[in-house]
Parts: structure tokens; C-alpha cells; sequence
């Protein structure tokens, strides 16, 4: 007998509807799936068995045959067990064929029995709202996860017994409660880091702009604890931002169990010693990388110049455009990776290049070979570049209490809802062509400004990149003209950071 | 039916054929061989209805503690079932046929009845 459901597969952050066929039929026992599924996938037919055995359902000893079409989409993981189940129930006779009628179903089976959370189960509630699905059943743990697509009715088991006991219509699924309460948890606040009055203000700045900032400054001078505190200076996510970072996290299998929406803004600190996919995406199956979990939040690469050369090479990609595409052979996948991004580099690789306290025990070869780590297209693409000092103990006790971030987020708030109303996007989003209509300067300021392209060697880029700095400026004092003390301050945050030159130490 | 309970594997098996046998019989096959042998091995059944053949695998077991009988016709004993059905094929003279390959499975508990199933067609 056949029977029919259907499942999602996930193909990047994307799920595809797919059937679920199951016939018993004539023949020796055997359990074929076909329509390319991987090990995953086909390992289902051993977890299958012994979840059958164990919920007290008599395998049938037959010819059982499993199709997942459309026949060419490959398909992985383990989210298939629960729809064969449910289709091997129905087609065994256990189950009413006609409850299978407009049913999804997504999950993985125990051995026990038991329904085990999958991932990818956002994306698969979204394609099931698509196709009109009449219901679809997750895992238990998923729940408030499927919970989030309106206009969509889900239900969540918890075993495969339940689901049997509900198919025969005497039973009922875990059904989803009131949403969880929406208040955004704390974050770490500003008013924790004493002095380093400039790298606050470009903090600001990065905030209120969308602008990328590296932080260069001897060990301990808090560059860490700086970029750990951007978060809480953007504004709270939009819903159907929210609904995009949940669905990369979905996808990438990092929502923990019964977890809803994400609300707070991702901050993302790999590891300087991550391969090029685990920072932009891949894998044969592409899955995403760092830059797409950090997509609207924050991406922070501490010891910047530590990263690999390849690694801080395909950061370009994003950082123009907002979104990465991996190609592989069988697929071609887009990510979202609209990040603010925030780096942090020691001047060398002993870290007391410039440091007044400490020499610096670094060989020439040795700052040669750091300074070249860092290439001139990726620093040309960052807009703000500070210097954090290390206070001494004296000035730690001293400095005055500090700007809380409440403070600090409404005139980020301010200078972001004037770019909103001029332009649409954020000044560090500003295509180059709108740069020249919405950052136009006063003469003064174009003065200073072409005097410094002379000075700092500015690439056309750079040169465009400090006029929307100027902008971000003028907007958190909310003038409507960029003046020339605007321009003055975004250019005393874009002097090129001392890495790996001694001879800058003593410019 | 049968009343004593074999006293061995071999008698076992000897007496899941001769009902296999019966079995084929009532579904309307003559049997043209039991246990024909060759260099290959042996093929415990040959049937036959008109225009076809049938090749059977007869699978008697005690219980189903080591799996079912028929879960017991592995892959490698499929080939082997195609290999010998060749051999039969070249061996002897018959007219063109179709054939078919049966599974007949025979559970033949210490106490109780014994129970036949008779798979068609299974490769």
C-alpha cells in the first residue's frame, strides 16, 4: 500500500518542499530509499527499525520502498525519519491513509522511539506556509521554533508512539503556548570602560554609520571589552530581521532546544586560526559561515593580522556587498552577510610596538612579516581606525563615571532615523554613486578634505569612505551640512594604524 | 499434517520442502525438481505453470530469534539464486518461458503448527 506526506530538504537557508513516499509491496524484506539522499539519509532505514521495534510496532517484513521527490534534489540529514515513519505507519495499515492528507513532518527518530530535535526547522516551517501545508509536526524541543511562521499550524511530538496514538485520532500533539516573553535581555554596557574617550566616540560612530572599525592598542587596553559593547548600541532588531538571523542560526544547527526568536543582535568572535568556509560559508552541502551569523549583528576578528591571508581576502565579498555566494559543484547558495565589522590588532606581534611602558621585542623581519598580513584592499575597506591606549592604574581610579550605552544608543537612534529618512541605508551602505548626492560638504570642508587625499595617500575609496564618515558625523550632531570640523574629526579616526612600523611609532 | 516435531536441522529442512512443495502445488505449479545440484550449488525447488518457470529458495526455521526466515535471503544468496537458475536454464531442455524466483519461508515452532508463507517473484 502507498502512502504520501511531505517533508522540507534545506538548500542553504532555504528549505524545498519534497514528497515523502512509502509503499509496501510484494517481496523480500528490504527498505530501499530512493531520490539522492545522503548517509544521513539513508542510515534512517536502521534508526527506523529499532524505533519501530522499540514503540512496539511489528516491522513489516516487506518489500518497503521510499521515494523523496523531486528525484534529482539532493537531500541530507536526519529530519527525514519522522515523515517515512509516519508514512510507513499508514502504509503498514496502522494509520488512516486519509490522515496524511496536507500533513508535513520533520525530525529525527531515537532508537527509543523517541523524536529527537533536527535543524533547519524555521526554513522548513516557511516552505510548508508556502506550499498551504494543513499541519506540520516537529519535534517537540522545535516547537516554539515552527511556532514563529504565521498562518501556520504546527504541532509538536514528542515520540513516535505519540504520533501513532494521534493518527488514530486517539491522542493530540503538543500544540504551541503564548509566545515567549519578549523582553530583550541586558547586554554589557559602556559605563563599565573608564577613559579611552576616542574609541568610545568611534564606537558611536561605527554605531550610528554602520562603519567598520579596527581597534589597534598594546594587550589589555580593552579592545575586546569595546567591541563586546556595539551590540547594545544598535538599534533593537526589525521582525523580519529577527526572523532572518533565526533562520541562519536554524540552518547552521546553533538554535538550542525549544529556543524562539532571536532578538538581540549576534555578536560573532571567531577564532583568528578559522578556514576560509568556517568564515564565509562552504562545505559540499554549503552551510553558513561566521559572516552570515553575523548577519545584522556584529562580526568582531580579534588579532586581525593573525588571520589567514585567504581568510581575510574572501572577507572582501561581504563586506561590499552584504550577502556571500558559495559555489560548489552540485550548488550555488547565497548568504546574507550584512555585518558591521570590527577588528582588533596589536602593533606587533609581541604587542608593545609604541607602548611607552614596555619595549617591543620584535625583530624587523618580524613587524615586516606582520604589517604584510594585513592587505591594503581589506584595511581600505575599513572606515575608522583607533588607537586604544592602556590606562595606568592612576587614571583607572580616576577617570569620571562613563556614558552609560542607554545614553549613547539614542543618538545612535537619532543619526540613524535622519539616514533613514535622507537616503533609505545607513551612511556605510551609501553606494558610491549616492556619496556625492547626500555627502555634500561645505567649501571649508572640502578643503581640508583634499588636502588630506595628499596627506594620507587616500585611495579613491578611501577618500569616499571618509566622506561618509563626515555624514555619520554631521548626523549624530544632527546638522544637515557636513561642516569642516565634521570632516576634521572623521579624518583624525582614519590616520592608518601604527602595524608593524617603527618608524611610524616616531612620525 | 504433520504431527512429530523434527528431530534435526537436516529433517527440519527436509520437511519445510516437502511443505514448500505442497504449498507450490496448491497455488497450481507442477514441481519439476527438488534439490537439483550442479558445480554451482543447489536449487531446492523448479516449478511449473505453463509458459513460466519458477526457481524457489525454500527458508525453514524454528523461531525468528535470528531474524525472519526470509530476512535470511540475503543478498548473496539472491545472486546465488540467479546464478543457479543460469545454470538450470543451460542444463536442460525446455521451451521459452518466463521465469520468476519464489520465496517459500516455513516457521516451524516447538510448539504449535508450522507456518508457510510463499513470496512471489522476489527478484
Amino acid at each position: 500500500m502507498l502512502a504520501r506526506l511531505a517533508t522540507a530538504a534545506l538548500v542553504g537557508l532555504t528549505a524545498h518542499p519534497v514528497g515523502v513516499e512509502v509503499d509496501i509491496g510484494r517481496g523480500l524484506p528490504a527498505v530501499t530509499v530512493v531520490g539522492l539522499g545522503g548517509t544521513a539519509v539513508l542510515e534512517a532505514r536502521d534508526r527506523l527499525r529499532a524505533a519501530f521495534g522499540n514503540t512496539g510496532y511489528e516491522w513489516p517484513d516487506r518489500r518497503i520502498t521510499v521515494s523523496l521527490p523531486p528525484a534529482d534534489l539532493p537531500k541530507q540529514g536526519s529530519g527525514f525519519d519522522l515523515p517515512i515513519a509516519i508514512g510507513l505507519l499508514a502504509a503498514a495499515g496502522w494509520v488512516p491513509p486519509a490522515a496524511l492528507e496536507g500533513l508535513w513532518a520533520i525530525g529525527e527518530l531515537g532508537l527509543g522511539g523517541d523524536v529527537r530535535a533536527v535543524k533547519g526547522v524555521l526554513p522548513a516551517a516557511m516552505a510548508a506556509r508556502r506550499s498551504s501545508a494543513r499541519l506540520l509536526v516537529v519535534p517537540q524541543a522545535n516547537l516554539v521554533e515552527a511556532a514563529l511562521v504565521p498562518g501556520l499550524r504546527v504541532a509538536g511530538a514528542a515520540s513516535l508512539g505519540q504520533i501513532g496514538e494521534w493518527l488514530a485520532g486517539r491522542a493530540d500533539l503538543g500544540r504551541p503556548g503564548l509566545p515567549p516573553d519578549p523582553s530583550i535581555p541586558s547586554v554589557e554596557d559602556l559605563a563599565d570602560i573608564r577613559g579611552q574617550g576616542q574609541a568610545r566616540r568611534a564606537l558611536e560612530i561605527a554605531a550610528a554609520g554602520a562603519h567598520n572599525l579596527l581597534f589597534t592598542g598594546p594587550p589589555g587596553a580593552g579592545k575586546t571589552m569595546l567591541a563586546r559593547r556595539l551590540p547594545g548600541l544598535l538599534p533593537p532588531l526589525e521582525q523580519d530581521e529577527a526572523l532572518e538571523v533565526t533562520q541562519v542560526f536554524s540552518a547552521a544547527g546553533l538554535l538550542g532546544p525549544d529556543a524562539g526568536l532571536i532578538r538581540v543582535r549576534p555578536f560573532r568572535a571567531p577564532h583568528h586560526a578559522i578556514s576560509v568556509p568556517g568564515l564565509v560559508g562552504g562545505g559540499q552541502v554549503p552551510r553558513p559561515g561566521e559572516v552570515s551569523l553575523a548577519n545584522h549583528g556584529v562580526l568582531f576578528l580579534d588579532e586581525l593580522p593573525e588571520f589567514s591571508r585567504a581568510a581575510c581576502e574572501a572577507l572582501r565579498q561581504p563586506l561590499e556587498e552584504g550577502e556571500v555566494t558559495v559555489s560548489r559543484a552540485m550548488t550555488s547558495v547565497r548568504f546574507p552577510a550584512s555585518f558591521a565589522l570590527i577588528a582588533a590588532a596589536n602593533p606587533c606581534p609581541c604587542g608593545h610596538l609604541g607602548d611607552s611602558r614596555f619595549a617591543c621585542r620584535c625583530s624587523l623581519s618580524d613587524l615586516h612579516r606582520y604589517a604584510s598580513r594585513l592587505s591594503g584592499p581589506l584595511l581600505d575597506r575599513i572606515d575608522l581606525y583607533v588607537q586604544a591606549e592602556r590606562l595606568t592604574a592612576d587614571e583607572l581610579i580616576r577617570a569620571p563615571d562613563a556614558e552609560p550605552t542607554a545614553a549613547v544608543r539614542a543618538r545612535v537612534l537619532a543619526a540613524r532615523t535622519l539616514q533613514r529618512s535622507r537616503q533609505g541605508v545607513e551612511n556605510g551602505r551609501l553606494a558610491s554613486a549616492e556619496v556625492a548626492v547626500h555627502c555634500q560638504v561645505t567649501a571649508p570642508a572640502r578643503r581640508i578634505l583634499m588636502a588630506a587625499v595628499d596627506r594620507l595617500g587616500l585611495s579613491a575609496r578611501g577618500f569616499h569612505r571618509a566622506l561618509r564618515v563626515a555624514r555619520t558625523v554631521a548626523d549624530l550632531a544632527g546638522s544637515e551640512r557636513v561642516e569642516d570640523h565634521h570632516v576634521k574629526e572623521a579624518l583624525s579616526l582614519r590616520h592608518l594604524p601604527i602595524i608593524g612600523d617603527r618608524e611610524a611609532e616616531l612620525v | 499434517m504433520p504431527t512429530r516435531y523434527p528431530a534435526d536441522r537436516g529433517e527440519l529442512g527436509r520437511r519445510g520442502e516437502a511443505l514448500a512443495c505442497a504449498r507450490l502445488t496448491e497455488a497450481g505449479l507442477r514441481i519439476v525438481a527438488r534439490n537439483w545440484r550442479c558445480q554451482t550449488g543447489e536449487i531446492d525447488v523448479v516449478a511449473e505453470a505453463p509458459g513460466l518457470l519458477v526457481f524457489c529458495e525454500v527458508k525453514t526455521r524454528r523461531g525468528d530469534g535470528y531474524g525472519t526466515p526470509a530476512a535470511a535471503v540475503n543478498a548473496a544468496k539472491q545472486a546465488q539464486l540467479r546464478r543457479l537458475a543460469g545454470a538450470y536454464l543451460r542444463a536442460t531442455p525446455h521451451r521459452p518461458c518466463r521465469v520468476r524466483f519464489d520465496v517459500v519461508t516455513v516457521v516451524w515452532p516447538r510448539r504449535g503448527q508450522p507456518r508457510v508463507e510463499h513470496l512471489k517473484g522476489v527478484l
